[in-house]
């Protein structure tokens, strides 16, 4: 019981080890975009989403799923900070403000 | 047309500093433009400085000087009025020369 | 995976609007005082570098290290700008197609000028900048427009800014509440984080002066575009007050805006608002 315990814990943590679909590919990729296009809106895009979306799509392009997906899932965090920095600054600019 | 060369020269009795601006875009030959194409080395070979007929500044260069190159240095000897002759040859055979009044 | 993703989406707008609930009786309460901003602007730096006179902050990085000051002081001499002063000069009275100069579009034929820009258009409500009116000029005489980042621009720009060597800036906000609105915006992109590195022209101009990025020694933000447009030994060449901006978005990995858009324009107009009375030290040379 114990080691299938230990089994079943092993495989839930090592959700990266199973491949990646072009379908998880994908979604994620959307996601990613969805924030981003979002950021731009706000008129605060980081250049650091973009080109880790190309570097996505660069992987994507070339087959491999795994690396694409976590690429993608990456960019989607890097454009929701981006998000989060537009809209906090919002009022956290006067902190900085000389009085 | 005007001259690529801006010079300076002024004595101070036993000392003559002279400066010098010269407009030329020393393309190194490495530099790739924006459609990474490299873009072709043009750049000034020879630099010479002269005065009373003899070289007191002689310059070989390579592609590793900036664009638009400043150049600044003293020599002994030297009175005011005299003429001093600069001039330049690049690696493309162009060549420029100006002579200026120490002052 | 998606439920946990909208539910950190929910968590992080959960936090700003909170955020925001806090803090707007604060900002209904804050009326906008550029003449009081001004005032404290100075006073901050003139405290901070008490060795200094006024005119010298226009000088950035020049005046906070003495070993580049020396530098800075002979080549002045010789300054790598004259050429891009001398070309400029040179388009300035070229005729257009049609015959007309930009003499014939600026105040004094363009002539020590330049310390009136940007100034605030009522009639458009926004903020022109000298590069603005520039390209304006050129359309209005069935020119092409030049590019905001380009050695052209910066060559026109650097001979008017040499023409107004000297003279105190003098930028205006009239009584006018577009006015005093482009103003604060330009203060608030100025103090906002922006980009990966999360920095905030503040960040550099206004916490850190004097001190190192890298290399390169920090300029402070009082008078810092009054020694625009700059020969930067960093580009090889004469670059724009519009350049420098963008370039400065990408090095803290923010995606610029396009030249000249209204963040630009707004945060120019704000510098050199609380720059008023400092000299206009451009072109300038920097490293």
């Amino acid at each position: 019981m114990k080691i299938r315990l230990v089994l079943l814990a092993a495989l839930l943590t090592a959700g990266s080890a199973f491949a990646a679909s072009e379908a998880d590919y994908k979604a994620a990729y959307a996601a990613a975009e969805a924030a981003n296009k979002e950021a731009g809106a706000l008129r605060n895009q980081w250049t650091t989403t973009a080109s880790t979306l190309a570097a996505a799509k660069k992987a994507a392009d070339a087959g491999d799923f795994d690396k694409a997906t976590a690429a993608a899932k990456e960019a989607e965090a890097l454009a929701k900070a981006s998000i989060f920095q537009a809209t906090s600054e919002k009022t956290l600019w006067k902190d900085l403000e000389i009085r | 047309m005007a001259s690529t060369i801006r010079v300076r020269a002024t004595n101070n009795g036993d000392i003559t500093e002279v400066q010098a601006l010269i407009q030329h875009p020393m393309d190194s030959g490495f530099v790739k433009d924006s459609k990474g194409e490299l873009i072709p080395a043009h750049f000034i070979q020879q630099l010479t400085f002269e005065h009373d007929g003899k070289p007191v500044f002689l310059a070989d260069w390579g592609g590793g000087i900036s664009k638009d190159p400043y150049v600044k240095f003293a020599f002994k000897g030297g009175k005011k009025g005299d003429e001093l002759k600069v001039s330049w040859v690049d690696n493309k055979g162009a060549t420029d020369s100006t002579t200026a009044k120490i002052g | 995976m998606m439920k946990l993703g909208s539910a950190i989406r929910l968590g992080f707008c959960a936090l700003a609007l909170a955020a925001l609930a806090f803090a707007l009786p604060a900002i209904a309460a804050d009326k906008v005082d550029p003449v009081a901003d001004a005032k404290a602007f100075k006073k901050f730096f003139y405290d901070k570098f008490p060795k200094l006179k006024p005119e010298d902050f226009v000088n950035g990085p020049y005046s906070m290290d003495e070993g580049l000051h020396k530098q800075w002081v002979e080549k002045e001499q010789f300054p790598p700008y004259e050429f891009a002063v001398e070309a400029g000069k040179e388009m300035f009275t070229k005729p257009f197609k049609n015959g007309k100069t930009y003499e014939d579009c600026f105040p004094n034929k363009g002539i020590g000028i330049r310390q009136n820009y940007p100034y605030f258009d009522e009639k458009e409500g926004k903020v022109i900048t000298l590069e603005l009116a520039l390209n304006r000029c050129r359309e209005a005489n069935g020119e092409a427009p030049y590019s905001y980042v380009k050695d052209e621009m910066a060559s026109l720009t650097a001979y008017m800014a040499y023409t107004s060597r000297g003279k105190p800036m003098d930028i205006k906000i009239p009584d006018d509440p577009r006015a005093l609105a482009a103003y604060e915006q330009g203060k608030e992109y100025f103090y906002s984080r922006r980009g990966q590195l999360n920095f905030s022209c503040a960040t550099c101009h206004v916490q850190s002066p004097g001190e190192r990025v890298r290399t390169e020694v920090l300029a402070p933000a009082l008078g810092i575009v009054n020694a625009m447009p700059i020969y930067r030994s960093e580009w090889s060449g004469m670059g724009t007050t519009s350049r420098r901006f963008v370039t400065c978005n990408s090095q803290v990995r923010g995606v610029p805006f396009n030249p000249q858009d209204d963040e630009y324009r707004n945060v120019e107009y704000y510098l050199s608002y609380v720059a008023n009375g400092l000299p206009i030290s451009g072109p300038g040379a920097r490293p």
